[in-house]
């Protein structure tokens, strides 16, 4: 009895020692500099970046995720947890700057900078005018990945979507941006119509072509395509290098109608009380080797130069991974951001998907 | 004052956790949601969040609910009552296995369960495979309201086995041989005995299994595949991709309230009975 008591205080003694000790230890460093949060796209930043920038730095980097870029508005906007750093896609870096939600980015404090492309600050400039607010971090285009076993003749349009040739065999994005874009792609129209004509006609077309869809999927589109269980999928041009990976049989092509070129970007909130820890965190991403870690670990097209220079040739030269400037040329940048539109086709993918 | 009562005093302590759970977990996010189902965007009261159920998306949406709710209830009281009574002939170790089997399941998380079925409901997944090579045609389940069926069933069984477990296996032995001493065949010991005193378990069983998934979403989206809508998807929607958190609460609201009507005839019926193991 008396020497369990004694083994007890002894358990106790070295806990308590423990919960001063290794805080004091393992924060010791991070204490002294600082942390910073931010809410990037799931499965979009190698995490072993994290604990290096974390031990290169001693700043501490928490780090929230969300599917979609309206989420990521949602979680923001809810002012729940206060995030220093945003990562989303072009049209809701524009909304966000117009509401002014960033501040800008100290240029000056950015060493790596220049790695990215200067085509791709001028991408950004759609967006934002001047390049004040966005650092570029990874850009692709929407197309169709396809098997090449399960389609008759070539893919070149976004006709084989709605001629129900392949029907049940199609795999949509569960994304109404995504989701339009493809229709009215297919119409002619622009992907920023504001004409609600315009976005009806694509809601007709995309109505038609609901009976003929499989599913309508995010992050599970390629992996459906993969795995044999449809013949094609909408996807982003990452996800067709990846999913070429699994499979060989698999191909992606930017339809000739033209599609939607994406640029997801980073940017410093208003809240942020230390421009210059995030400034760091942005900089550490533009490195060389951090990009090509991270390039490596997404597959998805990369704007820092250097790392495209390093790249195997083969990866070089797949259209999924550095698109061609013949493909981009065809392809819009998404800026849309009338509150009106906006909740137009919220209402139009509502009724499409109750269908 | 007498012992016992002074005792039961300073039970009320005990009470103290669950009061606090209750007010931190349960009151005050209704709260909140009350709030923000009776605003609008400038603040201003209005009821048009709750009374948006009736637009034809939601109540086409509120439909499907109800059928699935009730498709899934009706299934699993025919699964696992026949189960139930089948365990009660049980030996005392082998009901604690299939007791411990039923519940095993559920040590896991829910969504990675619904995830597996995704894979063996899909068109090349594990049940066409095994269909095809009976030398069957394969089945297109995946997507469809067949495969969102099975998915709630599949999760909410447990929900409705245990009470009714805990229900039948109360009913003492001396009950049905009395009846059978009377001349009871074993129809009517079922009908007059066993029945009637199962009711209570069934009632709760069935309000632990009709709420759940009359308001799932994550089933019917993982395995509807995006193209089938519970009224919780369209609420789930409001919240995340439609940012608008007073329409997402006005849908609950009117969700809440259509649940508790359908419960009172269940609640009503109970307060008969004798008073239920787990509602």
């Amino acid at each position: 009895m008396k020497k369990n008591r004694f083994s007890f205080k002894k358990i106790a003694a070295i806990i308590m020692m423990a919960a001063l000790v290794i805080p004091a230890g393992g924060c010791g460093k991070a204490a002294a500099v600082g942390e910073i949060t931010v809410i990037n796209y799931g499965e979009y930043l190698d995490p072993d970046m994290l604990d290096l920038f974390t031990k290169e730095t001693g700043i501490k980097v928490n780090y929230e995720e969300a599917i979609t870029p309206e989420e990521m508005y949602t979680k923001y906007s809810s002012g729940a947890i206060k995030y220093d750093l945003v990562c989303s896609s072009d049209y809701m870096m524009k909304k966000m700057i117009l509401e002014g939600d960033f501040q800008e980015i100290p240029w000056d404090a950015m060493e790596n900078k220049d790695n990215i492309g200067d085509k791709f600050y001028e991408f950004s400039s759609a967006f934002d005018p001047g390049n004040k607010y966005c650092v570029p971090y990874f850009w692709g285009t929407l197309g169709i990945l396809y098997d090449t076993t399960k389609v008759k003749g070539p893919v070149d349009s976004w006709d084989v979507l709605f001629n129900g040739e392949y029907a049940g065999d199609i795999i949509m994005q569960n994304s109404m941006k995504d989701t339009f874009m493809v229709a009215l792609k297919y119409l002619g129209y622009s992907v920023n119509t504001d004409n609600p004509d315009e976005l009806k006609e694509a809601q007709q077309l995309l109505l038609a072509q609901k009976p003929d869809v499989q599913a309508y999927l995010v992050d599970e589109a390629r992996d459906e395509v993969v795995a044999g269980n449809a013949a094609m999928a909408v996807v982003y041009s990452g996800e067709a290098y990846l999913g070429h990976e699994y499979n060989n049989d698999l191909a992606y092509v930017v339809p000739k109608e033209g599609s939607n070129v994406w640029i997801d970007c980073w940017a410093i909130t208003k809240e942020c009380e230390h421009p210059e820890y995030a400034a760091k965190f942005l900089d550490f991403l533009c490195r060389e080797d951090v990009g090509m870690t991270n390039f490596e670990y997404i597959y998805y097209s990369t704007p820092n130069e250097k790392v495209v220079e390093n790249m195997d040739e083969e990866l070089r030269n797949d259209e999924s991974i550095v698109p061609s400037d013949a493909s981009v040329e065809k392809c819009e940048v998404c800026v849309q951001v009338d509150d009106d539109v906006t909740a137009l086709m919220n209402e139009l993918w509502k009724e499409l998907k109750s269908e | 004052m007498n012992e016992l009562e002074e005792r039961s005093s300073k039970r009320h302590w005990l009470a103290t956790p669950y009061a606090i759970w209750i007010i931190v977990f349960t009151v005050l996010p209704l709260i909140v949601i009350f709030r923000y189902a009776l605003t609008d965007s400038a603040g201003h009261f209005t009821l048009e969040n709750t009374a948006a159920v009736t637009s034809p998306i939601n109540m086409k949406a509120m439909w499907f609910s109800l059928k699935i709710a009730f498709g899934c209830t009706v299934f699993c009281i025919l699964l696992a009552y026949p189960m139930v009574l089948a365990m009660k002939h049980l030996g005392l170790g082998r009901r604690g296995i299939s007791l411990f089997i039923i519940i095993l399941p559920m040590w896991m998380n829910f969504i990675l369960r619904i995830l597996a079925w995704q894979m063996i409901l899909s068109n090349n997944g594990i049940l066409n495979l095994m269909i095809t090579k009976l030398g069957f045609k394969p089945v297109a389940v995946a997507n469809t309201p067949t495969a969102i069926m099975i998915g709630v069933v599949y999760d909410y069984l447990p929900y409705m086995i245990l009470p009714i477990y805990t229900a039948i296996m109360d009913i003492s032995d001396d009950l049905i041989e009395a009846a059978k001493d009377l001349g009871a065949g074993s129809f009517t010991v079922f009908f007059k005995v066993v029945f009637p005193l199962s009711i209570p378990g069934l009632l709760s069983g069935t309000v632990m299994v009709f709420v759940p998934s009359m308001t799932s979403f994550v089933i019917s989206d993982i395995l509807g595949g995006g193209k089938l809508q519970l009224i919780g998807n369209i609420i789930e929607q409001d919240f995340i991709s439609g940012n608008n958190w007073h329409m997402g609460s006005g849908l609950s609201v009117a969700l809440m309230i259509f649940v508790l009507i359908s419960m009172e005839f269940t609640i009503r019926e109970e307060k008969t009975g004798r008073e239920s193991v787990i509602w």
